[in-house]
Order: structure tokens, then C-alpha cells, then sequence
């Protein structure tokens, strides 16, 4: 149940530039378990989405370098060919991403597109058809078979989602990377997203990596979360660790600056200054020009990693004057 | 940084290759125009009685006409005709079109069904066709030639300008303008206008080959430019009667032609691939 | 101080569908017959899922388009009846804030032409409007080295800031905001929604403020309005619609909203099902029966009335009995 999925080592994304590299993501290590819905949450321009893509090498620029280790199943697919990536895209590694209308071609009907996938498994015309049907009652499609033979644009935001993971699901993938799935969609059409994506990993022990910037979806569904700030893992542990007991500076600030409580209860925690663009890459740690904390040796020191529990890491000195 | 949306579009158009093609070209026709009389070594209506059709030599750089009128001169001075044509021709369509295109994208409703319809009229019956219509009506020469090619030209615009005009009124910043006060007038002026501006620049530069060709297709069939004006179309009109004894009396100003509207094409060309990424990441 | 500053009475603003020469029309009911009052002072929050017809509401209420039935009184003035002064006024005493910071300034005016064209064009001098901008910067804490900047060229964050400066400098009475920090990230949106609680307090104003976001209206709103496919299903103080919802869909849509505490993660939900519905083929009776657990025939056919309870709260369904004004009997 607890078999070790992905593992992310070291991972670092560059894009080449005049003049140099900027460095997108630096230095993340993770590891995604079976049946784990891990969550990676940031605000804008922090490498999320970067990295999503990145282990399936669909960075849309051509100038990315990728470097570090992706480990699948305890191969390093970072070193494989096109042709490899081809083989594990869609079946054992699925993606989902913002705005489903985009991932849909507007001139085939949904049912066929999702048909096609699972006939690369060379399963007959009829039989796929009958799988169509059937995945898009799991995903609770109301009308199943009306959907499978409409097109993309007569269907709402939420259907159209559920067709993405019902395509998704139909080569059953074993990691599904879900790139802020119900952004575009409403609460309560979330709420049922949600609970299709909590279904896969209690029916099928689907592990999911979540990205997102809306905490609130962490802390519904999540059960790891890796916190990111420019380009950086500051802070790593079970949902609970991250919400009860943030150590990180970010990390702090930032659920004081969630609008948990109403405003008889005291104003929102800010954070001077702005979230940065790619930076270059320099020794250092990159929340220093905002951490209310600083101290001399953030300015050229990178932060090493310190434990709280087995869990719960996080990356900054601070953590030497704790021990 | 505050450069101005203009700096920044300055600075990126020496990197593109069709817009600077273009631009000289362009520009050594502007150059010709303005200095035409001290280009040109004869005047555009000096007959030389004595050197009736004579070819290209040292005195004659292009030879003479019929009338022994020097072909070089002629083409130099033919400059100004061509950028009036352009400039006026242009100019009533965009005025023409602009206003007609604002009005029915901004206001909808009965006048853009009304105006929209007078527009796809005039595209019904052929361009050529109307214009020598238009001429006939209002009387030749090169003035109404322009007029006659703007009316016919002015729907594209208007085409264009009301579908921006439309896209643009649904973005976020032309409500609160309303909210605080702002009149009709002054919101299709001074928010849309403004906005539109980087298209209108590309599609005048595509339009211009076209309404040159036009003018000058008129000015052939003796409908525009009258003689003894150095309009090349109606130098061509002239020459074909001495195609045999005298080609460079065709030759030439074809050249002449091709050599502007292939520099306002290729101008038209940089300039759409400057200002289109841009419109995008706006 | 329960003076009233925007009331609206049945209001009804529905747009014909032209469904060819020889049907007839259909309406899309955008608005359908809300009774709302919003007081001076307070902060009203409007939430609603697309397709509820708030952003409408809030055009209708700024007169940007004009009501089917009814009229706004704004301020005791009826804005379908003013006269061309009485509009001019209008105009400065309320101010709107659109979503998407991207889009709520002209690309191709420098931040200070946005912020002064208001002034400008209420008749102040060029010199006097360049100050008044001044000052309100320094109100949204921007540094006036950005007057210069064109809109590109700046972040979310500080666009929004920028909007509100604008938005304040004709001194309104009332502000409209539309999504205001829903494109922004969490740490900006934090500075914005302290930002707008401190201009609310200092100036006195009245914040008209629409999101989906439930846990931003719950932080910011003193009264809330909950809006479903054109109807004003739910209308009471925060605590009363958050913590003790009445209407079916309040309580779904409190259900559905992501909780940011992990240890609630398994309350018990008792999720809606079906889609938002949609405005062009509305339902029959009450616009929310196909998706009501406690739905009844008669809320097939017939459409409810809004119920005021004696503390002003607002329900509109059939539940609540105008007589008793309690809750009625119901299985659920």
C-alpha cells in the first residue's frame, strides 16, 4: 500500500537565456507513495505547474534544461527517449490540466476521443465504446451515454472535466498529475471533482499529485504537502504538519495570511515585497529579501534541510538555532 | 522601466527584416517625391521635339516618350502622384471606415444592421466595376479616381474596426470608464480608438499595394490621371500604342510599379509580424 | 445607522433571446425579481456561481444597463426617473472595481492618465487632478514612481491597487467590486483585502463586494446575499447565512466550499448534485427544485416569495412558512 511511486531527486529546471540560465526549479526532492494524494501548493511563478510538466517533458519552450533525477516505479525517466515518454504517457503516468476545453478536440465527440486511448490497447471498437460508457458513470457523468456522443463544447466546465479524467482513468494510470483541475470551475462542481479524485485513490489506490495554489483543496484532500516558493521545496509533511504546525517562515505567513476567521478577528497577515520572477541562480535563500526573520547568512548560504518528525522537513536556518 | 509601448515597438523593428526592406523602399519614394525638382533633370512635361522616342542613353536616362518628354523625369515626378494616391486614397477609406466601424460595433442595434448592409452591398458588385461606375457619375481625373476607390475600399475597415471595436467594448476597462462619466463619443475615441490603432496600421500597409493598383488600373483605362500628368499607369496606357518602336515606355513605369507596391506589401508584411505578437501578449 | 443606500424592489432584468422570425422570444432571466437593501456603511457580500446573475445585478445597480422592470434607488434617488444632474452626481458617488486586474485600466494610458481622466473629466484642472492622484496612491500605498507606468508593465497586485485609487478618487460613496482578488495570490490578496477594510473604515464607505469565494466573503462581509440563477435565494448578517444557512442551496453551497482546516476534512457533506444550471432554460416553479433534496411538487409548479424573519433575515422557499416564520416539518 505504501510502495514508493515517484521519486524526485534533486530535480532542477533551467531556461537558457541570453546571457546565462534562470533557474525555474532548483533542487526539489520528493516522493509520491501508491494511494497518496500529494499536493504541491504555491502562489504564481513558484514551479509548480514546472515541475508537472517536467516529469512528462511537456515544457512547451524549447530552451529547458532538466536536470536531477525523476525515478518512476525505479527507473530514472528523465533519461528517456520520446519514445519511451510515449509509452508511459497516458497509461501509467496521466495528466490533467486547468481548463479541460483546451485538452479537447472540438470536432470529434467526447466519447470517441476517450475510445481512442483505450484502443491503443488494442481493444476492439465496440468493446472500447462500452468502457467509455462505463468510465463515464464512474466519474458520475449524469447521462452517460447522451455525453459520450456530444461534442466538447455542448457540455459544462465540470462535464468536461470529468471526460478528461474519465480519459485519464481509462488506461488506468498508476500517478495522476492534476495541474489546478478546478480552477475554472465552480464550488460546487469542485466539491464533485474532489470527490472523484478521492474515489480514485480509495477504489483504484491511485496516487495523484495535486498542484494548486488554493489551499483550501489541500486541506480537504491532500494527505502530503510540499510547499514551494520560487522554485524551491521550503517546506514538506502531512497536511496536518503544514496546517498545525508550520515551521518555515513562508510557510507561517502564509496560512496567517489565509482568510480562515472574519475580520472582527483582526486583520490578514501580509507579506512585504512581491513574489519574484525566475531568478537566477545564486547560493542563498530566495525568501530572504521578505522573511521578517533574515539574518546575514540567508544572504549567501543556502539553507540546509532540518527534521521535525520523519515527515516533516523544511529548509532553513533557522533550524540550526532550534537544534 | 518606463519606456512607452512606442519605445519598445521602435527599438524591435530594426531586428525585422521585411519591415526595414520596406521602410527604405518606402522612404526613397517619400525622398524622390519631396525632391523631385532637384532629382529630376527635366521637367515631367518638357517636350524635346528633336529626341522623339529615344532609348535609354546618357542624356535620357529611361529615353524619351512620343512626345520627347523625359521618361526618368516623368517616373521621379510620377513619385508625387503615387504617394497622393496613397495618402488620400488611404486616408478617406480609414476616415470613412473608422467611423462607420465604431459606430456599429459600439452602438449595435438598427444602425450597425443599416450600416452593415450598405458595407456588403458595395462588396456585391465587383471593386472595378463600381469605381468606373462612381467615376462616370462624379466626372475623371485623379482626385475622383481616389474617391471612387475609397468608396469602394472603405467596408473592409469598417469590417474590421466594428468586429475590434466589439471585442474590445467587452473588456473590463470600458465599464468603469462608463461608471464615471465618460460619453459615447469619448469612450469610442479615446479607450477604443486607441486600442485599435496597432491593427489599423497593419491592414492600411496590406491596403495600400491595392489602392495604388487601383488608381492606377483607372488612370489605364483613362478614367483617372488625364494627360499630359506623369501618372505611371497612364504612362503605360500611352506607351502600349509604341510598344514596338519604344518598350521602355512600358517598361519603366511597370517597374516603377512593382518597385512600390512590392515595398508597401513588404512593409505591410514587418509590420503585421511587429505589431501582431504584441497584440497577443497585450 | 441602518440607513439605506441602494434599494432595489423586485428588480427584474431579463434579455430577449431572438429566437428567429416566427417563435417567439425567450428571455434569459439574469435578474429575477430580488428585493435587496444595502445599508450605509456596511459591507454586503454577494455570492453566487456563474450564471447567478450577480455581475448582472451589479451593472443594473451602476445603471450600465437598464432595468426590464423596477428601478435602483440610489441614495433616495430613482436612477430610471434622474435627471442629467442628478446622473452627473451619480456617477461620482459610486465606483466599480472589475475582476481581472489585467483588463481594468487602458492598456494604452500611464497609470496617472487612468487615475486623473475621472477628475478631468468632472471639470477639475490638469494640475490639481495630477495631485489628487498623488494622494491617492499614497491612500493604496503605491509608491508615485509607478504614475508613469503603463499597465504591462506592472503586477497583478498592483493593478488592483491602482483600480481602487482610481475608483476612490472622485471621493464615492459606494464601492462595487467584482471579483476583486480572485486572479491575485494568496499573500496579494491579503494585502488587498486589508487594504480595502482600512479604506472602508477611514473614508466611511459602502462595499458592494461579489466573489465566489466564500472564505473571503465570510472574512470581509457584514451582510451576505447568496444568489442562484437569477433568483436572491438567502440574505442575512454573516454569521447568520455562514453558520446557520436556511435556504437548500446556501446549506449546499456552504458544504461544497473547502473548509482551510484539514482536522474537518470528514465532516459530514451533504454535496449537491447536478451542474449550476443554466439561465436560458430555466426550471419551472423554483429555479433550484432539480437540484433540492427536500423538493416538493409544489416546488415544480409554483415560485416562491421572499420570507423576512422578524431579524431581517431573507429566505425565498417554500420551507418557510410566511405565516409561522419558522421552520417548517421536513425529511432530510
Amino acid at each position: 500500500m505504501n510502495e514508493e511511486l515517484l521519486k524526485l531527486n534533486k530535480l532542477c529546471v533551467d531556461y537558457k537565456v541570453k546571457g546565462g540560465y534562470l533557474s525555474a526549479v532548483k533542487n526539489v526532492s520528493f516522493s509520491i507513495n501508491k494511494g497518496e494524494i500529494f499536493a504541491i501548493v504555491g502562489e504564481s511563478g513558484c514551479g509548480k505547474s514546472t515541475i508537472a510538466h517536467s516529469i512528462l517533458h511537456l515544457l512547451p519552450e524549447h530552451n529547458e534544461v532538466i536536470k536531477g533525477n525523476i525515478y518512476f516505479k525505479g527507473s530514472d525517466i528523465n533519461q528517456f527517449t520520446e519514445k519511451q515518454l510515449e509509452g508511459i504517457r497516458g497509461r501509467d503516468i496521466g495528466m490533467i490540466f486547468q481548463n479541460p476545453l483546451d485538452s479537447l478536440n472540438p470536432v470529434y465527440t467526447t466519447g470517441f476521443q476517450v475510445a481512442e486511448g483505450i484502443m491503443l490497447d488494442n481493444v476492439s471498437k465496440i468493446d472500447a465504446w462500452n468502457r467509455v460508457v462505463q468510465l463515464f458513470k464512474d466519474v458520475k457523468m449524469p447521462d452517460a451515454e447522451k455525453r459520450a456522443e456530444s461534442y466538447p463544447h455542448e457540455l459544462s466546465g465540470g462535464m468536461r472535466q470529468r471526460v478528461m479524467i474519465a480519459m485519464m482513468l481509462a488506461r488506468m494510470p498508476e500517478l495522476l498529475i492534476a495541474d489546478e483541475p478546478t480552477t475554472a470551475l465552480d464550488v460546487t462542481i469542485e466539491a464533485q471533482i474532489l470527490n472523484i479524485i478521492k474515489e480514485l485513490r480509495d477504489k483504484h489506490n491511485t496516487a495523484v499529485m495535486l498542484i494548486t495554489h488554493n489551499f483550501g483543496l489541500v486541506a480537504e484532500v491532500a494527505d502530503m504537502v510540499a510547499v514551494m516558493y520560487a522554485g524551491e521545496v521550503v517546506e514538506q509533511g502531512t497536511v496536518y504538519d503544514i496546517f498545525d504546525n508550520p515551521k518555515h517562515p513562508y510557510t507561517t505567513l502564509l496560512m496567517k495570511a489565509l482568510p480562515r476567521k472574519t475580520k472582527k478577528e483582526g486583520r490578514l497577515q501580509t507579506i512585504g515585497g512581491s513574489v519574484p520572477r525566475l531568478t537566477e541562480n545564486k547560493p542563498g535563500c530566495r525568501f530572504e529579501n521578505r522573511c521578517p526573520y533574515a539574518m546575514d547568512v540567508c544572504k549567501n548560504q543556502d539553507p540546509a534541510e532540518y527534521n521535525v518528525t520523519d515527515s516533516h522537513t523544511y529548509s532553513c536556518h533557522l533550524g540550526k538555532e532550534v537544534k | 522601466m518606463n519606456d512607452s509601448p512606442l519605445k519598445e515597438f521602435l527599438s524591435s523593428c530594426y531586428k525585422n527584416v521585411n519591415f526595414m526592406i520596406g521602410f527604405i523602399i518606402v522612404l526613397s519614394i517619400i525622398i524622390l517625391a519631396i525632391f523631385a525638382d532637384q532629382i529630376a533633370p527635366y521637367g515631367y512635361d518638357e517636350a524635346h521635339p528633336q529626341d522623339i522616342l529615344v532609348g535609354p542613353s546618357s542624356q535620357y536616362l529611361f529615353g524619351t516618350d512620343n512626345m520627347g518628354r523625359d521618361l526618368f523625369s516623368r517616373i521621379v515626378y510620377g513619385t508625387r502622384i503615387t504617394l497622393k494616391v496613397a495618402l488620400i486614397g488611404a486616408g478617406l477609406e480609414l476616415i470613412l471606415g473608422v467611423t462607420i466601424g465604431l459606430i456599429c460595433g459600439y452602438f449595435g442595434g438598427f444602425w450597425d444592421r443599416a450600416l452593415t448592409f450598405i458595407a456588403d452591398m458595395t462588396w456585391c458588385i465587383p471593386g472595378m466595376i463600381m469605381a468606373l461606375a462612381v467615376v462616370t457619375i462624379i466626372g475623371s481625373g485623379l482626385t475622383n479616381a481616389i474617391i471612387a476607390i475609397a468608396l469602394v475600399g472603405w467596408a473592409s475597415y469598417a469590417r474590421m474596426v466594428r468586429a475590434k471595436t466589439m471585442s474590445i467594448k467587452n473588456q473590463a476597462f470600458i465599464e468603469p470608464g462608463i461608471s464615471f462619466g465618460e460619453s459615447s463619443p469619448s469612450i469610442m475615441f479615446r479607450y477604443i480608438l486607441p486600442n485599435i490603432i496597432p491593427v489599423l496600421i497593419v491592414t492600411i500597409s496590406m491596403e495600400l499595394p491595392g489602392i495604388v493598383m487601383s488608381t492606377t488600373t483607372l488612370s489605364f483605362l483613362g478614367v483617372g490621371s488625364q494627360p499630359p500628368s506623369p501618372d505611371w499607369g497612364l504612362m503605360v496606357s500611352e506607351g502600349i500604342n509604341f510598344i514596338s518602336r519604344g518598350p521602355w515606355l512600358c517598361i519603366f513605369p511597370g517597374l516603377a510599379l512593382i518597385y512600390t507596391v512590392f515595398g508597401f506589401n513588404v512593409l505591410g508584411e514587418g509590420l503585421r509580424d511587429l505589431l501582431d505578437p504584441r497584440m497577443k501578449s497585450q | 445607522m441602518s440607513e439605506p443606500i441602494i434599494e432595489l424592489n423586485n428588480l427584474k432584468k431579463y434579455f430577449a433571446i431572438n429566437n428567429g422570425v416566427l417563435a417567439k422570444n425567450s428571455y434569459v432571466k439574469a435578474v429575477d425579481d430580488v428585493t435587496l437593501t444595502v445599508n450605509k456603511g456596511e459591507i454586503m457580500g454577494l455570492v453566487g456561481e456563474s450564471g447567478s446573475g450577480k455581475t448582472t445585478l451589479a451593472r443594473v445597480i451602476l445603471n450600465l444597463t437598464k432595468p426590464t422592470d423596477s428601478h435602483v434607488t440610489f441614495d433616495g434617488v430613482n436612477l430610471s426617473k434622474a435627471t442629467r444632474k442628478e446622473m452627473k452626481k451619480f456617477r461620482t458617488e459610486v465606483a466599480v472595481v472589475f475582476q481581472d486586474p489585467a483588463s481594468n485600466l487602458n492598456p494604452r494610458d500611464t497609470v496617472m492618465g487612468s487615475i486623473t481622466r475621472p477628475l478631468i473629466l468632472h471639470g477639475m484642472s490638469k494640475k490639481e487632478a495630477d495631485k489628487k492622484a498623488l494622494e491617492a496612491l499614497e491612500q493604496v500605498k503605491m509608491d508615485s514612481r509607478y504614475l508613469n507606468s503603463y499597465p504591462h508593465q506592472l503586477s497583478g497586485g498592483q493593478l488592483q491597487r491602482i483600480a481602487i485609487a482610481r475608483a476612490l478618487v472622485l471621493d464615492p460613496k459606494v464601492m462595487i467590486l467584482d471579483e476583486p482578488t480572485s486572479a491575485l495570490d494568496i499573500s496579494v490578496q491579503a494585502q488587498i483585502l486589508n487594504l480595502l477594510l482600512d479604506l472602508q473604515e477611514n473614508l466611511g464607505l459602502t462595499y458592494l463586494v461579489i466573489t465566489h469565494d466564500l472564505n473571503v466573503i465570510r472574512y470581509i462581509s457584514d451582510r451576505i446575499a447568496v444568489m442562484y440563477l437569477g433568483k436572491l435565494v438567502e440574505l442575512g448578517t454573516t454569521e447568520e447565512v455562514i453558520d446557520n444557512p436556511k435556504h437548500p442551496y446556501t446549506m449546499g453551497l456552504m458544504a461544497a466550499s473547502p473548509i482551510l482546516n484539514p482536522h474537518e476534512r470528514n465532516r459530514e457533506k451533504h454535496l449537491m448534485q447536478g451542474d449550476p444550471g443554466s439561465l436560458i432554460n430555466l426550471p419551472t416553479g423554483c429555479h433550484f427544485h432539480p437540484r433540492c433534496p427536500y423538493a416538493t411538487e409544489r416546488c415544480k409548479k409554483e415560485v416562491p416569495k421572499d420570507i423576512i424573519f422578524p431579524d431581517g433575515h431573507q429566505v425565498n422557499c417554500f420551507l418557510y412558512d410566511e405565516k409561522n416564520k419558522t421552520t417548517s416539518e421536513y425529511t432530510g
